[in-house]
């Protein structure tokens, strides 16, 4: 028997991201102030980032060379001819009361970047989403308390250190259709931006920050849906939730109508687990850009583009891809190694130094990964060279060592450095493979044990475990397992 | 070139300014003045001519990325109509 529930509705949520990060030079985008997180109020400022008259903002050529690296990685073509404008708004975190940005000759447009999803089961897919454009701008400054002062006026209280930092806003084509989606292209622009060196990504400090625009609309209609943006978001599981509520929100608002979706700016509000409206008066911006009269505009030859292209490294997508089809790495254990540039430069030159890439992964995401996070190192502070991890690996396939013994001896590597092999010497640590020296030990352990072996011969066939034990501690843990096992078994039976 | 009543309260409302009726009058009929000024440029001929957003040819003006800090800190903070120690103080703004 069957009834017919109505069909439900299909819904199809479009979102894209809007990226700031903060470019790492030492000084301001205009001016000689210090770009600095965390100093003291209003101590790194000047009158060019102040704005005031008589004034000139010069362009820190470090932030060109910054911004066209940025656009090459992220696949874009470089604007051979480039200006800034200015955007007007007034608020009290602008000095200026307008912002200098780029409108219609941004730096760099119509690039792509590749993302890889891996789901539970170890299952990677990837997509390419495209990047609108990339452009320089300048940061505002930053409303830190808010007051009543004795006359009873409501008064704000302004740092300027951050106005004038440089950044590099990166918009997405409207091609991301999940939350998940999403929370990993901005995870893959901060492995980019981070693989350039070029901004530190830490969103705790705000150098990277992600805005959302989202709409939903049900499978097969053509028009958009009413496009909302979202901002708030300090970590990519927070944008990942963001948007997952959001569009619960507005499929619930379309199918009940309790709700309504205006287009408007909401918060991300991380105790609440939900966004809030921030409710702007309608017709209240209209940044009326215009060319920025006091700054030249930027050329940027062919030369001077190839130059920059090759100081590019690899890009982690392509990192990705290699580590899965040249060193036959699974989908997670190439996601791993990859999120971290240096992590992965020092797994590839194990690799180079003649190590099994597999067990190479093993090492660096594993036992290493573990002793750096107990720590609190990171692979800078360690003195296991690559090529020592490669030695130690080694020691492992030719059976001179057991896994075990170079577990118990990591410590001491990545603290002292040195040679494995020496200190496996110097130590007597080289693994007891001699069949014949392993049969006496073997037998001297089951002797000794005579009521362990009436049981496991009478059936306690988990006892075998104990043996092994036991062998192990004789030999504080030289016996070569598998050997161990073959001899064992044949006298375990007797 | 005419800027309406309603073209003069927007601004006023971007620019964050209260403007009486008579200044909205009054400035509705400057600015159309200055507009009508400029409005003169379009008897140029400019067919063939690229479009600029400069005056002088001059591209590239870059400065090395190097710190220096600016000494006259307190002269900056007290430049401004209000300070609160390290701040600079300002009307609060609601949003919007």
């Amino acid at each position: 028997m069957t009834t017919a529930a109505p069909a439900k509705t299909e819904y199809e949520v479009i979102i894209g991201l809007e990226t700031h990060c903060q470019l790492g030079t030492e000084t301001k985008i205009f001016s000689d102030s210090a770009t600095e997180f965390g100093a003291d109020p209003n101590t790194h400022i000047d009158p060019v980032c102040l704005g005031l008259p008589g004034t000139l903002p010069v362009l820190n050529q470090t932030v060109l060379e910054y911004a066209v690296k940025a656009g090459l990685a992220l696949n874009c073509a470089i604007a051979p001819y480039s200006k800034f404008d200015r955007k007007q708004y007034f608020y009290p975190d602008l000095p200026k009361n307008y912002q200098i940005s780029q409108y219609d000759l941004p730096i760099a447009e119509h690039g792509h970047i590749e993302i890889e999803l891996v789901d539970k089961k170890g299952n990677a897919t990837r997509k390419k989403i495209g990047v609108t454009r990339l452009h320089m701008e300048e940061d505002a400054g930053k409303l830190v308390h808010a007051g009543t002062d004795m006359s009873g006026s409501a008064y704000s209280l302004v740092d300027y250190n951050r106005a004038g930092v440089p950044l590099a806003e990166i918009v997405s084509e409207p091609d991301l259709r999940s939350g998940a989606e999403a929370a990993e292209y901005a995870r893959e622009i901060r492995r980019i931006v981070r693989y350039l060196g070029i901004c530190d990504g830490n969103m705790q400090e705000g150098s990277l920050r992600c805005d959302v625009n989202i709409s939903v609309r049900p499978v097969g209609q053509k028009e958009f849906g009413t496009k909302v943006e979202i901002k708030n978001m300090n970590s990519f599981n927070a944008i990942q939730r963001a948007i997952d509520y959001e569009i619960e929100r507005q499929i619930d608002a379309l199918e009940t109508g309790n709700d309504t979706i205006v287009q408007e700016t909401r918060l991300w509000d991380e105790g609440g687990q939900r966004t809030i409206s921030m409710r702007s008066k309608e017709g209240s911006s209209d940044y009326r850009y215009f060319p920025e009269p006091d700054l030249t505009p930027i050329e940027v030859s062919a030369d001077q583009r190839e130059a920059w292209a090759a100081e590019l490294p690899e890009l982690p997508a392509a990192k990705r891809s290699r580590y899965q089809t040249d060193l036959g790495l699974s989908a997670y254990d190439a996601n791993v190694l990859v999120d971290d540039r240096t992590t992965a430069e020092y797994f590839e030159a194990v690799v180079t130094a003649g190590a099994d890439a597999k067990l190479a992964a093993n090492w660096v995401q594993g036992d290493i990964a573990g002793y750096l996070k107990n720590e609190k190192k990171t692979l800078n502070d360690i003195a296991l060279t690559a090529e020592n991890l490669a030695e130690l690996i080694g020691l492992i396939t030719d059976g001179t060592i057991s896994g075990k013994i170079a577990k118990e001896i990591l410590p001491d590597l990545l603290e002292q450095g040195g040679s494995p092999k020496t200190l496996v010497e110097e130590r007597g640590l080289v693994q007891i493979s001699d069949a014949s020296e392993l049969e006496a030990i073997i037998q001297k352990a089951i002797d000794d044990n005579p009521n362990q072996l009436e049981q496991f011969r009478a059936g306690k066939t988990k006892l075998r475990g104990f043996f092994v034990g036991q062998v192990m501690k004789a030999t504080q843990g030289k016996a070569d397992p598998k050997l161990t096992n073959q001899i064992l078994g044949k006298l375990l039976q007797g | 070139m005419s800027i309406s009543l309603d073209e003069v309260r927007k601004v006023a409302l971007l620019s964050r300014i209260a403007l009486t009726d008579d200044e909205e009058e009054r400035f509705a009929a400057q600015l159309n003045d200055i507009l009508d000024y400029v409005e003169q440029l379009n008897e140029l001929d400019v067919e063939g001519v690229e479009p600029t957003t400069r005056a002088i040819d001059v591209s590239n003006v870059m400065r090395q990325d190097a710190h220096s800090t600016y000494e006259n800190r307190e002269g900056l903070l007290n430049n401004a109509p209000d300070r609160d120690e390290d701040f600079f103080k300002v009307p609060k703004i609601l949003n919007g």
